[in-house]
């Protein structure tokens, strides 16, 4: 089997990048979309044939081979070398399927989205960026590899929210989403000069060997009471943290939704914000058995709080867009839990599995809900719900896509949100029963807050519209009718046959009892929304009402962002900052400026001295002179 | 050898004259004056060099010898600062001390 055409996946949108980027005012637009979306069409085609061949012939023995071509990059030492290359196994296969998936269809729709806009060719250069990015990143051989890409995902992530850079909100989020993600890069990066200098390596294949240094030796070396290892791997956990936007660097996501649709459903739904799972899964026998998973407690622990917190939110907010954030933060937070409680042998690794599935189906119906979201927001010209209502009739395709997606979001039987997420109960279940509980819960306040949605834009209130709302076109509603399809289609995949932490495939099979348990979960709150939001009545603000401060937490987002402005402005830059300050004008430019000034004084006072009449320097030789006589003289008598 | 002079006589002589140079040289306020005190200067130390070879050794020649050469080094030192004073005047109308003091710049 060879592979080595895969480097052409992220080799053609870098040249679609080049290209677009430099002749972005020669291109007329009409044809750059084309370009854009041929392009990535290509790479479409191409990842679903890696996966074609590897997933039906890529086993030896029954074990999911790994194909890794690269080259050495930088070469410092022969310890010490980075590598570039290509590493083929399910999961950068899988990953290379959704992200190409999405990103054609992102493309295609684009182009009736964005029709019109000024900035049209750049805005697909730079999907063509992201794009290459994150390829580079889903099929890197090793950690620094890696983080290059996880960097530059940063920086597309950082163009796209910026795209309308004439708005000063969309400038003001790109900013936050890029410092916060960068912060949280900074434990990233230490956490790979942790590892990779205790392991001697950078490379995916030497981490995770079984019989590698790392995974038999972590006890070798500890700092405060915790293996090195285990250190190294939450700290890189921390940059996946932060571009899966998990609790406590989630404050970006939501702001990141100033980008145009399209992008949030690329980058901010579907492809860019998973790549800390895909992390954590990249490394993960090296999560599982470094200090018997202590790490891997802590990705479960952080993914459950997230998703519990984030659906919360979400229930509360008006922006459709935002709403869609939160509920993606939860979903990532629901991968990240079932990778956490996730074992390693056979079916005991069904966690992993059902994250790769999670993954997998929650970027089809994710992308779709924001794909329909921006449907809905190119013919309202408005985020919130407020502005929405009975569209229904105005918008069919629309309608049925986000009725699809909706339904799979919140694990409605045959959907493919279902079987993923009956998965991960699953796996929650048999390990963990705080996180199944807190799991369970999600899985109501997702069916919930996602019916609220669709209720309130498509029944609900009979609105007066200005201009007469009008389906979308086919550039359009093509992409999410695929995306549709895949978001029933996607379930049916049997992933545990493709995807397993050992690579070894193994048989799932529905848990009935607790998938019956989560469906009637799921049901009570698509009834309550139902009753809530179908037609416009007073129910929901008796109920807001009710719950009083709890309500007014939530819709703040529980001041998250309230809490980092004040430990930024009022600590970091008046208190830390202020002293910094004080002591760099005080102490720093005052030692300076003290010393300039005594030579001044002591100048001023001798250049006297330094008259001009020569008959003063006369005098003073002479005198010097005398001197010098007089004590040789003195000598010489005694 | 000079009959019924003694070397100290001599001595003093030279350094009188020696020291009224000095105290010329840096009292005085006219340039050309103050090179006139560094020929006394000059010909003290001539003065000295003879005085010495007469009296501690007179049968060499090194010490007459020496007070010619200052005597062409005495000339040449005041043509050339004849020279500077002439320059100077030219420049500042002047060949007073105190104007010269603009130089140290």
């Amino acid at each position: 089997m060879d592979f080595n055409y895969t480097i052409l996946i992220p080799l053609i949108p870098l040249a679609l990048f080049v290209i677009l980027g430099i002749f972005s005012k020669k291109i007329p637009p009409s044809i750059s979309g084309w370009i854009g979306s041929i392009g990535l069409g290509t790479t479409f085609v191409l990842s679903w044939y890696t996966a074609y061949t590897y997933f039906l012939g890529g086993k030896v023995d029954g074990v999911y081979q790994t194909f890794i071509y690269k080259y050495t990059w930088l070469n410092f030492t022969d310890n010490l070398h980075i590598d570039m290359g290509v590493l083929i196994d399910p999961i950068s296969v899988m990953m290379l399927v959704v992200v190409s998936t999405i990103s054609f269809m992102v493309h295609l729709y684009s182009r009736g989205y964005m029709k019109g806009d000024d900035g049209y060719t750049r805005f697909f250069s730079y999907l063509a960026l992201f794009s290459f990015s994150m390829f580079g990143l889903v099929l890197a051989t090793n950690l620094f590899q890696m983080y290059i890409f996880w960097e530059l995902v940063g920086v597309s992530s950082f163009l796209l929210i910026g795209y309308y850079y004439t708005k000063p909100s969309a400038v003001a989020a790109a900013k936050k989403a890029f410092i916060v993600t960068r912060f949280a890069d900074l434990g990233f990066l230490i956490g790979i000069l942790l590892v990779s200098y205790y392991a001697g390596t950078f490379d995916f294949q030497e981490i995770n060997n079984l019989q590698g240094s790392i995974i038999t030796s972590w006890a070798a070396t500890s700092f405060m009471g915790l293996s090195v290892f285990t250190w190294g791997l939450i700290l890189i956990y921390m940059g996946g943290i932060g571009k899966s936007a998990m609790m406590p660097f989630h404050i970006w996501l939501p702001d990141a939704m100033e980008g145009p649709t399209p992008v949030s459903a690329l980058i901010h739904a579907a492809t860019m914000v998973v790549a800390g799972v895909y992390l954590v899964a990249r490394l993960f026998p090296a999560f599982y058995f470094v200090e018997d998973g202590f790490a891997l407690q802590i990705v479960a622990y952080i993914g459950a709080i997230s998703s519990l917190v984030a659906a919360v939110i979400a229930i509360t907010q008006t922006d459709i867009k935002r709403v869609l954030a939160f509920s993606t933060m939860s979903q990532i937070g629901y991968m990240m839990l079932a990778l956490g409680v996730s074992k390693y042998d056979g079916h005991e690794g069904l966690g992993f599995m059902a994250s790769m599935f999670h993954l997998f189906t929650h970027a089809m119906f994710k992308a779709l809900l924001f794909l329909a979201a921006g449907s809905v927001i190119h013919v309202v010209h408005s985020n919130y719900l407020k502005d929405m209502g009975g569209l229904r009739k105005y918008m069919p395709i629309t309608n049925i896509t986000f009725l699809i997606a909706a339904l799979s979001i919140a694990g409605f039987p045959g959907f493919a949100g279902f079987f993923s997420k009956d998965e991960i109960l699953a796996a929650a279940y048999e390990n963990n029963m705080l996180i199944y509980v807190s799991s369970v819960i999600v899985a109501g306040l997702t069916a919930f807050y996602i019916f609220r949605l669709y209720f309130g834009i498509f029944w609900g209130k009979n609105k007066e519209y200005e201009h007469t709302p009008h389906e979308s076109p086919w550039s359009m509603t093509v992409p999410m009718l695929f995306l549709a399809f895949m978001s029933i289609a996607g379930g049916y995949f049997h992933f545990s046959e493709y995807i397993s932490a050992d690579k070894i495939p193994f048989q799932s099979h529905l848990d009935i009892p607790l998938a019956a348990i989560a469906t009637s979960i799921g049901l009570v709150g698509i009834i309550l929304a139902f009753i809530f939001y179908k037609k416009e009545n007073n129910l929901p603000e008796r109920f807001a009402q009710s719950f009083g401060v709890f309500y007014k937490w939530t819709y703040h987002k529980f001041y998250f962002d309230e809490l980092y402005l004040f430990i930024t402005k009022k600590i970091l830059f008046g208190v830390v900052g202020f002293s910094a300050a004080w002591f760099d004008k005080y102490i720093v430019d005052g030692t300076m400026i003290g010393i300039g000034n005594v030579t001044v004084a002591i100048s001023n006072k001798i250049k006297g001295l330094q008259s001009g009449k020569f008959q003063d320097y006369a005098m003073s030789f002479i005198g010097g002179s005398v001197v010098i006589a007089m004590v040789i003289f003195y000598l010489w008598i005694n | 050898m000079i009959a019924g002079i003694n070397i100290y006589e001599i001595l003093s002589l030279t350094s009188i004259l020696f020291f009224i140079g000095v105290y010329g040289f840096v009292t005085r306020e006219n340039l050309i004056t103050v090179l006139l005190s560094i020929e006394l200067i000059l010909n003290a130390a001539a003065v000295n060099f003879v005085l010495i070879n007469t009296y501690l050794y007179p049968d060499l020649l090194q010490g007459a010898i020496f007070s010619i050469f200052i005597i062409a080094l005495a000339a040449a030192e005041t043509a050339l600062a004849i020279a500077i004073i002439i320059n100077l005047y030219k420049l500042i109308y002047s060949v007073e001390v105190k104007d010269t003091e603009t130089m140290k710049y």
